[in-house]
């Protein structure tokens, strides 16, 4: 834990909690409301998102970048719901009819432009570079209080910090309505709750935590800290305060130990070579789902457990 | 553009030929199978079946290179994706029946963790001295070009075996997917029928990776039943429809695919298959957009007209612009609102029906009759000839009483 550990892997490191933070809270709410695959639809539009508004702009930098993705998910969601009402058809159906069609129509535009000179591919949106968000200038845990070693902290770093603080704010703010209107929509309707627009804020706060978190660490981690640490945490206790602490503290160990095990695993088994990231921290919040499945207090249904030995 | 009508007269090449046969039958299979999996409104389990294939892929690819093989053997990879797809499936709805977790939290872990998963064996298999030129990143978006002829023969081969397979199953699967009680009822074994279901989405997927890839898969299997929905309210017909679709869009998008550079063969099917589903929505005559909007219209333009009848009758004034231009099209009032002699007799007509129902609605032995009153239902339809004249004359005897 010297030097080379600030320089290599505390960066990475910190951004892989962070997203997993940011798009696990989300996605407490998201399994709640049975809307679970709206993460996963969302985080297949950001790559057309991105390659319309390197289109447009002609440049890589990540303020169109998050506007494109933004705007995607919007329009992604705004096209789900004109396909559920328009033509009548379930929600999973509606869903997989947009994702699909907007992700096919950016690998389309990808591979039409030219973009052989900047660094935007479908495998990296899928599956991200957190290894190479390195720190030059962190040559020891002094750098930490060093303000000119700071000032070089990759910017992917702020970005998704900045957004981790936003969601968590968000969570806090509108904890009662969100949690009202999760649990009983008409008894929220009822007593003032603006349901819909709940929904609909949610739909976008998630589609932020995609967004930011996307750059950094690709698709899969999105989708799987959308799901994996709220779902392990739900097994875990029926108290939605708890829930919501539990998938937290989930999503940064899941974060963490796939990092360490992606990085070193290799190593202590005899390779040179480190694994993905990426794949790691989705491969291990799964582990830890598999377990709470096995034996966490909470895994069945209530009603269940006296029937079932 | 010529090398576009080549490529959809099968003149483009071997290979292309045998690529554009091979994703029309597995759009055909695809289609057919995904009506199943949608009417069951489980569509999207079949996304997590596809992204399960990834990890089968890459320990094949692993293991053939580690025993000496080519661990590029098409076969080989295929054979690994379906172990993991199974155990996706099966992993989905193990956590659905054993855990309080929903179908959509359960999808989306597997997919998720079995896709992680891969891209870690993904970065082992670059890491290793046979990996480099692997190429199994082909397997996220489907690469036909430049296909090995054998490859192409396989995939062709499959989609035929797929497309036969749903044909197989189709009839037992409608019954199961419309009505599982009845189904079960007249000795389907509902359990072993869904299972066949998914073998059949898992078969589709496998054979789809090499052409549309694991990221795209899903949406021959969404898209063509959904715009086959639009086109008929008959349930066996929404089947066949979707396959028809599937298989279109296959072989549309793989000859447009062979025709130029640049236009990878899996999303160019799936826009296709979206164009047929965006035309569909709005234009199809059973339940597009318009149609619906044009039987509301015409509704609408049967309440104003009664509702203007009944009130010329009463020798009310019409203010509504929508019912003084339905009447006056029909040559029922004059410009001044008067009516025209036509006018007079059809609204004559109007109030007599609507004292025949009256009469019918104070009756008992009518209920069932009376329900349908709905001031638009033509009482002709509700009552026989001998029953209309009975009520008639009821009305004649009461009218001398009453106030007619």
């Amino acid at each position: 834990m010297g030097s080379e550990f600030v320089t290599l892997s505390l960066v990475p490191m910190t951004i892989g909690v962070l997203a997993a933070i940011a798009c696990a809270l989300p996605g407490n709410f998201l399994i709640l409301r049975r809307e679970a695959l709206i993460g996963d639809a969302i985080s297949h539009v950001v790559l057309p998102g991105i390659v319309a508004a390197f289109l447009l702009t002609g440049t890589v930098t990540s303020g169109p970048m998050l506007l494109g993705a933004a705007g995607a998910a919007v329009l992604a969601v705004v096209l789900i719901e004109a396909v559920k009402h328009l033509g009548r058809i379930e929600p999973g159906a509606a869903m997989g009819v947009v994702f699909t069609a907007l992700f096919a129509g950016g690998v389309l535009l990808l591979e039409q432009s030219d973009t052989s000179g900047v660094h935007l591919d479908v495998e990296h949106a899928l599956m991200g570079n957190l290894e190479s968000l390195i720190w030059f200038d962190g040559t020891g845990w002094a750098s930490l209080l060093d303000p000119a070693a700071l000032a070089t902290l990759p910017h992917e770093l702020w970005r998704i910090a900045a957004a981790c603080l936003v969601i968590a704010l968000l969570t806090v703010v509108f904890w009662r309505p969100l949690a009202l209107s999760t649990f009983d929509e008409s008894f929220a309707a009822s007593v003032g709750v603006p349901t819909r627009a709940m929904g609909l804020g949610l739909v976008i706060t998630a589609a932020l935590a995609a967004v930011a978190a996307f750059d950094a660490v690709g698709s899969i981690i999105v989708i799987a800290m959308f799901i994996c640490p709220p779902a392990t945490a739900r097994l875990m206790t029926n108290r939605l305060g708890r829930q919501v602490l539990w998938s937290i503290a989930i999503a940064a160990l899941s974060a963490v130990l796939g990092y360490v095990a992606a990085g070193y695993g290799p190593l202590w088994l005899g390779s040179d070579h480190a694994v993905s990231a990426a794949g790691m921290i989705a491969t291990v919040s799964g582990i830890l789902l598999a377990i709470a499945c096995l034996c966490a207090p909470h895994r069945r249904r209530v009603g269940e457990a006296a029937a079932t030995p | 553009m010529e090398t576009f009508l080549a490529a959809l007269t099968l003149q483009a090449g071997y290979n292309a030929a045998l690529v554009a046969v091979g994703a029309a039958l597995l759009g055909l299979a695809a289609g057919a199978g995904g009506t199943f999996l949608f009417l069951r409104k489980r569509a999207l389990v079949s996304d997590a079946v596809a992204h399960a294939t990834l990890p089968g892929i890459c320990l094949a690819f692993i293991a053939m290179a580690s025993l000496g093989e080519d661990g590029r053997s098409l076969p080989g990879l295929l054979a690994g994706s379906a172990v993991t797809a199974v155990l996706g499936l099966l992993a989905v709805q193990w956590m659905v029946s054993r855990t309080r977790l929903a179908e959509d939290a359960a999808i989306g872990a597997v997919l998720s963790v079995f896709f992680g998963l891969g891209v870690v064996l993904l970065t082992v298999i670059q890491n290793l001295d046979t990996g480099r030129q692997a190429g199994l990143e082909g397997f996220l978006l489907g690469s036909t070009a430049g296909m090995l002829f054998e490859d192409a023969v396989i995939v062709a081969a499959g989609g035929g075996l797929v497309a036969l397979l749903a044909y197989l199953l189709h009839r037992p699967m409608i019954i199961v997917a419309f009505d599982p009680d009845y189904a079960a009822a007249s000795g389907i074994d509902v359990r072993r029928m869904d299972l066949a279901m998914m073998g059949l989405v898992t078969a589709v997927t496998v054979v789809g990776l090499k052409i549309v890839g694991l990221v795209l898969v899903v949406a021959l299997l969404i898209i063509p039943p959904v715009t086959a929905r639009f086109w008929t309210e008959r349930a066996s017909a929404v089947a066949p429809i979707a396959g028809l679709l599937g298989a279109l869009a296959g072989y549309t998008g793989a000859a447009l695919s062979a025709s130029a550079p640049a236009l990878p063969t899996g999303p160019v099917i799936v826009l296709v298959a979206t164009a047929f589903f965006l035309v569909s929505l709005f234009v199809a005559p059973a339940r597009g957009v318009l149609a619906r909007l044009l039987a509301h219209r015409r509704f609408e333009a049967r309440v104003h007209r009664r509702q203007g009848l009944l009130a010329l009758s009463r020798a009310e004034p019409i203010h509504d612009r929508l019912t003084l231009a339905i009447l006056s099209r029909e040559g029922l009032i004059r410009p001044d609102g008067e009516p025209t002699e036509a006018g007079e007799r059809e609204a004559a007509r109007a109030r007599h029906d609507e004292r025949r129902w009256a009469v019918i609605r104070r009756q008992h032995q009518h209920t069932a009759q009376s329900e349908r009153y709905d001031g638009l239902t033509p009482i002709t339809e509700v009552l026989t000839p001998d029953e209309i004249a009975a009520v008639d004359r009821e009305i004649a005897g009461a009218a001398p009483g009453g106030a007619a």
